[in-house]
């Protein structure tokens, strides 16, 4: 697919082409902060930078927390507490470094949700999505790992959980479990190698980040409209885009720091607001605690993975099928994974040939009530398993599910569209023009 | 108004962690503490009055092993004159490894050690313990009573100290420990609940002793030591051993609020000056 076509950079000066004749870096630089943007992007389309800004902020804040944290189950804990009283400003960077966490899922999920309601999975761009995903369980994992290594009593308790969640498959479970924990239990392996992979994964991340935008570069940014910007011209494009610098720059940074704004706040002011008050109290194998939750991050998925208890027909169906093999511990994983890979999978889930929700009017609905559904999962997630929680969970959980796999692709059979726009231009001269054009003309010509 | 943004982001991001549940029905009495909101700030004397019951009482079974006792003399914290830490460190034994050809022996300790890690009495350390525990929780999980009271755990102590009353008579005689209406996760006696297993009384049974009941102290200041404002003052100071950098992480947090703000002001009146020129373009074209 060819991108659109726009300037491309000429080395100007005798250092330049030096340069150039030896290594293309600066028109890569050039190519990249230049590229055509399509002018009626949204505030929506600024989670991007934030998310960039999140990852260089975590990056930044882990390398200087590492040079002063001990990996050791005995030291860990005293560690991260020396960081908070003797290393001067250390108190601040633990701090940023635990919210830039909730920061960095927060703008993420916002992005997710950005790129389901315009479509943005839909083709040419199935390759960013798939990419986004595998960027965002890379997320998941970096931030479980890194949750573990202050070794508090939420810490090692989360870690125990969650690797137990391996332990459920059949057979190979618990040899599995065995060899990600390095030991029959949660230990000073577990806390060493998850360590390593806290300080490799970010890393991974950025690589996988320059593919993300790299293939996003190439067929152009999706917008509010889903409609393609014009390329069979240069000035035809020019009608539909503006370059990213200086345009899209200034709008991301002004958005950029507002969200900071907020997320200095909370790091300010109320720092532990997100955490839970149990990671204050040191790591013990003996001592369970009374109710074990995850990061707010995880909930939604966590409700999802409690959801599937015995008593659930479709558990018990699962369990009559495979003879048993299928209990409701194995279901509840499947069922968590099997969320998340369904969400990998709805460029090819949605039958619908309109990108945007915005011209889907039975679509609109659905995708607000799974953005509910979502909130609700995170709820449900945060509460005891009991009646009545573990009733929405079920509901809740089972909506995610019939959103990815029914109702989309249904929804492309049955629904009828509205009209789109014909052009980004025609959208954005509409949004800027006051009056929507083709509609009755009486607006006095002022 | 730092609270409103936070309050409007945190809804945003849905829930605290005020979601765990408490345990069971305690009840915790919101105080009114010197360092709450974002410009609160420790009242010195307080955190002093607070180090003396420590010392006093608290200190027979509870350690505080993360807190250096040099720390005493921050500015900020309880800000005590250098040789009067040196002196309250030498009357503080330490158990020193290195002493006795490695065999470890106790010494007077300098303002370089930590307090003493002391579990004989099977009391946890207290150097965390005011961010180890919530006050509050809820409505529903949702943690947004923390928003506007915060956390909770310097009310939690207070509610602890002052929490003991005489058991219920529904209570077997001999049931271990000592009844507090504001600490959940204790024993509880069968004969105390109602047919559903319902608790008929807030709170359990507590196996520290009450550990203050008034009068325990003489402050030099002359403050009241009544056994709430004792409450208060240690919970106070166990706030510090938890947080001493509270001042400076509020001061770093404002000024990062002032100056990305700035920034979002300037960002944004250069983003509409930019994009100007496009936009007028647009409303002619439409025309
Ligand atoms: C005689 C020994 C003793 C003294 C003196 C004492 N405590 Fe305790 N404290 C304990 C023990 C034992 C526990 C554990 C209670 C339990 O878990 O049932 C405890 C627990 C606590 C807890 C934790 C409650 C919880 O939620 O787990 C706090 C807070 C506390 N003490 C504060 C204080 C303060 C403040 C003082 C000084 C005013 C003090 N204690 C004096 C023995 C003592």
């Amino acid at each position: 697919m060819a991108g659109i076509p726009h300037d491309h950079y000429e080395p100007k000066t005798g250092i330049e082409r030096w340069v150039h004749e030896r290594l293309p870096i600066l028109s890569l630089v050039y190519d990249t902060i230049m590229i055509p943007t399509p002018k009626n992007l949204n505030w929506m389309w600024i989670w991007g930078i934030v998310l960039a800004f999140c990852l260089v902020l975590q990056i930044a804040t882990g390398v200087v927390l590492v040079m002063h944290y001990t990996p050791h189950v005995d030291l860990a804990f005293a560690s991260v507490e020396h960081i908070m009283r003797d290393v001067r400003g250390g108190h601040f960077l633990r701090y940023l470094h635990m919210n830039g966490a909730s920061l960095f899922f927060f703008a993420v999920y916002l992005h997710i949700f950005r790129g389901l309601y315009y479509g943005s999975y839909k083709a040419p761009r199935e390759i960013t999505w798939i990419i986004g995903m595998l960027i965002y369980l890379l997320m998941m994992g970096t931030a479980f790992m890194g949750y573990v290594l202050p070794w508090g009593q939420m810490s090692f308790w989360g870690a125990t959980v969650i690797t137990g969640l391996f332990g459920a498959i059949p057979l190979i479970g618990e040899p599995i479990q065995t060899w990600l924990l390095g030991g029959p239990a949660v230990g000073n392996a577990t806390l060493n190698r998850f360590f390593s992979l806290h300080y490799l994964l970010p890393f991974v991340i950025a690589a996988l980040v320059a593919v993300h935008i790299w293939a996003f570069h190439t067929t152009g940014n999706n917008n509010p409209t889903g409609v393609e910007v014009r390329r069979a011209s240069k000035a035809e494009a020019e009608k539909d885009t503006l370059p990213f610098w200086p345009y899209f720059v200034i709008k991301d940074f002004f958005a950029l720091a507002l969200v900071l704004a907020v997320f200095f706040a909370v790091v300010g002011f109320m720092p532990n607001y997100l955490g839970h008050p149990d990671n204050y109290i040191e790591a013990n194998s003996l001592a369970t605690p009374a109710h074990i939750v995850p990061e707010w991050y995880f909930l939604p998925f966590y409700a999802i993975l409690r959801a599937f208890t015995a008593d659930v027909w479709i558990v018990q169906l699962a369990s009559f099928l495979t003879g048993g093999i299928v209990d409701a511990k194995f279901f509840g994983v499947i069922a968590m994974f099997g969320a998340i890979i369904a969400l990998a999978l709805v460029p090819w889930l949605d039958t619908s040939s309109v990108r945007s929700g915005r011209y889907r009017p039975m679509f609109k609905w659905w995708f607000w009530l799974l953005a509910v559904d979502f909130v609700v999962l995170m709820w449900c997630g945060a509460m005891p398993a009991e009646p009545p929680y573990s009733i929405i969970s079920l509901i809740a959980a089972a909506y995610w599910f019939v959103y990815f796999l029914i109702i989309l692709p249904l929804l492309g059979v049955i629904e009828k569209p509205l009209a789109q726009p014909a052009t980004i231009e025609d959208d954005f001269n509409a949004h800027y023009g006051g009056e929507a054009h083709g509609a009755a003309s009486a607006t006095p010509a002022e | 108004m730092m609270r409103q943004i936070t309050f409007a982001a945190s809804l945003a991001l849905g829930l605290g962690s005020g979601m765990a549940l408490a345990e069971g029905a305690a009840h915790i009495e919101d105080v009114a503490f010197s360092f709450e909101g974002p410009f609160g700030a420790y009242d010195q004397n307080q955190l002093q009055r607070g180090l003396q019951i420590y010392t006093e009482v608290c200190s027979a079974c509870h350690g505080l092993r993360y807190v250096p006792i040099r720390t005493l003399e921050d500015e900020g914290g309880p800000g005590l004159p250098e040789d009067q830490v040196r002196a309250y460190a030498a009357n503080i034994e330490v158990f020193d490894p290195t002493l006795n050809d490695g065999q470890g022996d106790f010494r007077p300790a300098t303002p370089k050690d930590h307090f003493p890690h002391i579990t004989s009495a099977g009391a946890p350390d207290l150097s965390l313990m005011a961010k180890a525990r919530a006050g509050f929780h809820g409505p529903a999980g949702l943690g947004i009573s923390q928003l506007f009271k915060g956390i909770g755990g310097p009310e939690y102590i207070v509610s602890i100290l002052t929490g003991y009353e005489d058991a219920p008579d529904c209570a077997p005689g001999d049931f271990p420990g000592n009844y507090n209406k504001a600490f959940a996760p204790g024993g509880y006696p069968e004969e105390c609940k109602d047919e559903h297993g319902e608790h008929l009384y807030p709170g359990s049974w507590i196996s520290m002793g009450q550990p203050l009941y008034g009068e325990d102290v003489e402050y030099a200041d002359g403050h009241s030591n009544e056994l709430h404002h004792e409450a208060e003052d240690v919970a106070a100071f166990l706030m510090w051993a938890a947080e001493p950098k509270m001042m400076a992480r509020k001061q770093a947090g404002f000024v990062g609020v002032l100056m990305l703000t700035i920034m979002t002001v300037l960002l944004y009146l250069t983003n509409k000056r930019l994009w100007a020129p496009v936009k007028k373009a647009a409303k002619k074209s439409d025309d």
